[in-house]
């Protein structure tokens, strides 16, 4: 690409990295946004500007609101670079990327990573099995081409778990039923936030009425499930749990899990940036400041992979980080930055009050988070629960070491769906904080690259 | 089993998955039409040969890996067109392709 020196670079095109571009462009700065996925919208809005009359009802008027952002994403003077994967980031600024095959890269004076969430892994026995897949994953099928899995069974907890539910419902597939780890501790303890969850009323409601639709729809629901368990040979058959004392087993061709979304930290770990363990959210936070910014000068960060807070606040983060970015780079006054942020971040604070009442309602079950020895964990190189327990008794303090032990986390997926399950079973063997044990080192490249593009980007 | 809510929405294309014709929705990604295909399973791991299919499809878990013209893909940010040729990871190579591919499994150190 050209030697154009960008002011800001925002990788990531959901509501965090549309509105963070738009903000830093209406003041003038010259932004250019990557993002993998070939239309702008990020995993809450995905397609939105293509999506079918059919689709738009199925997915709700939470996902139609997306185009009042993506629309005028697109008609700004944005450079938005669609289809590209971001595999390199450096304090430097520079941003190597790969779009159909072939390497290239940018330059930008600020950084601003906006990469969303991933789903927490959920290690069941079983998860591996093939027509096993994550609610999220389902719910993209829903948006990318109209895709529903009739009969299926949901397994976990969290928001998006009713809500996948019932958007599956409005597709006319409605699920079998619903199988879920949420216990009445869990909510007696949430009810403690129950003021911060009413001054955010407005997802209560929601997820109150998600619920009654999955009621009228005459979906069956298993609270307190325990010792889950998906069987199956050569695919997933069926699932088998425990609850209120009573074991059952439901036969189907799909299962859907989720425990919630936890910070991608790809890029932010790659970067070698300061992180902390949130104990409510049960993962790894990028460290950041009101307006984003990291303990690195050139980088902030900006939504879910930040902290998840959900779209609303996605959306608002991006622009805070956008003004706080242009005051370091010094294209607005501080006072400007102040004066325009004052009013967002008033408003952030509301719409995060809902989130001690959500975290705490549907906390992952420890059975889930540090599971039974038989279980795999690392889904790439096929290492159990009882593998890491071992390295632990050999003298494995961390999850950088237990790669040497073991292979864990050195397969293609490079730790995502492997890594806080590493750290939370370490942590607990040694006795160890989790912040202590900390988490696997992440190196470039974050995305797989062939050896003939990377060989190109080279010689450049 | 995933099926299409919008059957006669979108224009068709038809590619092949291990010599066999699949139609799927232009736009729709390979693991998508797989997975609608009834093919919930793609491929066998490298370390037991257990089967694997789409999990995540969103790029993260790298479970979905299939060839296409002799390189490994992630199925789930593919899109489908019409005459794509798409065949199973054999499973000896998915081993040494992923340690190719991973930033861990020694590639930058390779190029070095
Ligand atoms: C599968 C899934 C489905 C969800 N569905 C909903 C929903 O329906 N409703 C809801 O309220 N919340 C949903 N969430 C929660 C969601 O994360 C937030 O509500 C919201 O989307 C966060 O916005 P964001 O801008 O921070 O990130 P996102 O919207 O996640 O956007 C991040 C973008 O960054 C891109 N990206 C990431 N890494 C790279 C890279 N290396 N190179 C290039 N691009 C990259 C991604 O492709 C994505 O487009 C979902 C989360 C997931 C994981
Ligand atoms: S299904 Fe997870 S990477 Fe494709």
């Amino acid at each position: 690409m050209s030697n154009k020196v960008f002011d800001i670079a925002v990788i990531g095109a959901g509501p965090a990295g549309m509105s963070a571009a738009l903000e830093a462009e209406k003041h003038g700065a010259s932004v250019v946004l990557l993002d993998e996925q070939s239309q702008p919208g990020g995993q809450i809005y995905r397609n939105v500007l293509t999506a079918t009359r059919r689709q738009f009802t199925t997915l709700g008027s939470d996902y139609a609101k997306g185009a009042a952002l993506a629309k005028p994403f697109l008609e700004s003077a944005v450079m938005h670079l669609a289809g590209v994967s971001v595999w390199q980031v450096t304090q430097g600024g520079h941003i190597g990327f790969s779009k159909d095959g072939k390497a290239d890269q940018i330059r930008a004076r600020h950084i601003i990573v906006a990469t969303g969430a991933t789903e927490r892994p959920v290690p069941i026995p079983g998860w591996t099995l093939p027509g096993v897949l994550t609610a999220g994953a389902a719910q993209i099928l829903l948006k990318s081409g109209g895709f529903a899995a009739p009969s299926a069974v949901l397994v976990g907890a969290g928001p998006l778990l009713y809500l996948v539910a019932a958007q599956m419902v409005a597709a006319g597939s409605p699920p079998k039923a619903l199988v879920e780890t949420q216990t009445q501790k869990n909510l007696r303890a949430a009810l403690e936030h129950l003021g911060g969850a009413l001054r955010g009323w407005r997802y209560l409601l929601k997820g109150i009425g998600l619920i009654a639709q999955l009621k009228r729809a005459g979906v069956q629901r298993y609270s307190a499930a325990t010792e889950i368990e998906i069987s199956g040979s050569d695919c997933a058959e069926a699932v088998s749990f425990k609850a209120k004392g009573r074991h059952h087993r439901i036969e189907a061709e799909t299962f859907l899990v989720h425990l919630g979304v936890v910070p991608n930290t790809q890029i932010t770990r790659s970067l070698r940036l300061e992180h902390r363990y949130d104990d409510t959210q049960r993962c790894f936070k990028p460290i950041s400041d009101a307006y984003g910014h990291t303990s690195s000068n050139a980088i902030s960060i900006a939504g879910d992979s930040a902290g998840i807070g959900g779209a609303v606040v996605a959306a608002l983060s991006g622009r805070i980080a956008a003004l706080g970015a242009l005051q370091k780079l010094e294209m607005i006054a501080e006072t400007t930055r102040d004066e325009v942020a004052r009013p967002l971040l008033l408003k952030r604070e509301k719409e995060l009050s809902i989130r001690p009442f959500l975290d705490t309602a549907y906390a992952p079950p420890e059975e889930i988070l540090r599971p039974a020895d038989g279980t795999i964990i690392c889904r790439c190189e096929e290492v159990t629960a009882g593998d890491i327990r071992r390295f632990a008794v050999l003298g494995c303090k961390g999850p950088n070491q237990a790669k040497a032990f073991g292979r864990s986390g050195m397969g293609p997926c490079q730790g995502r769906f492997c890594g806080l399950t590493v750290t939370e079973i370490l942590a607990k063997e040694t006795g160890q904080s989790q912040d202590e044990t900390g988490a696997f080192r992440i190196r470039t490249p974050l995305k797989p690259v062939t050896l003939g593009e990377l060989a190109a980007y080279e010689a450049e | 089993m995933f099926v299409s809510f919008e059957p006669d929405a979108a224009e068709t294309v038809v590619f092949e998955f291990e010599g066999q014709k699949i139609s799927a929705p232009r736009g729709a990604s390979v693991a998508a039409a797989l997975l609608a295909s009834g093919r919930p399973s793609l491929r066998a791991t490298p370390v037991s040969g257990a089967p694997r299919g789409p999990f995540c499809m969103m790029g993260a878990c790298f479970d979905c890996l299939v060839q296409i013209d002799g390189v490994t893909v992630q199925a789930c940010m593919t899109s489908v067109a019409d005459g794509l040729v798409v065949q199973q990871v054999p499973r000896t190579m998915s081993e040494t392709q992923s340690d190719h591919m991973n930033g861990d499994g020694g590639f930058v150190e390779h190029v070095k």
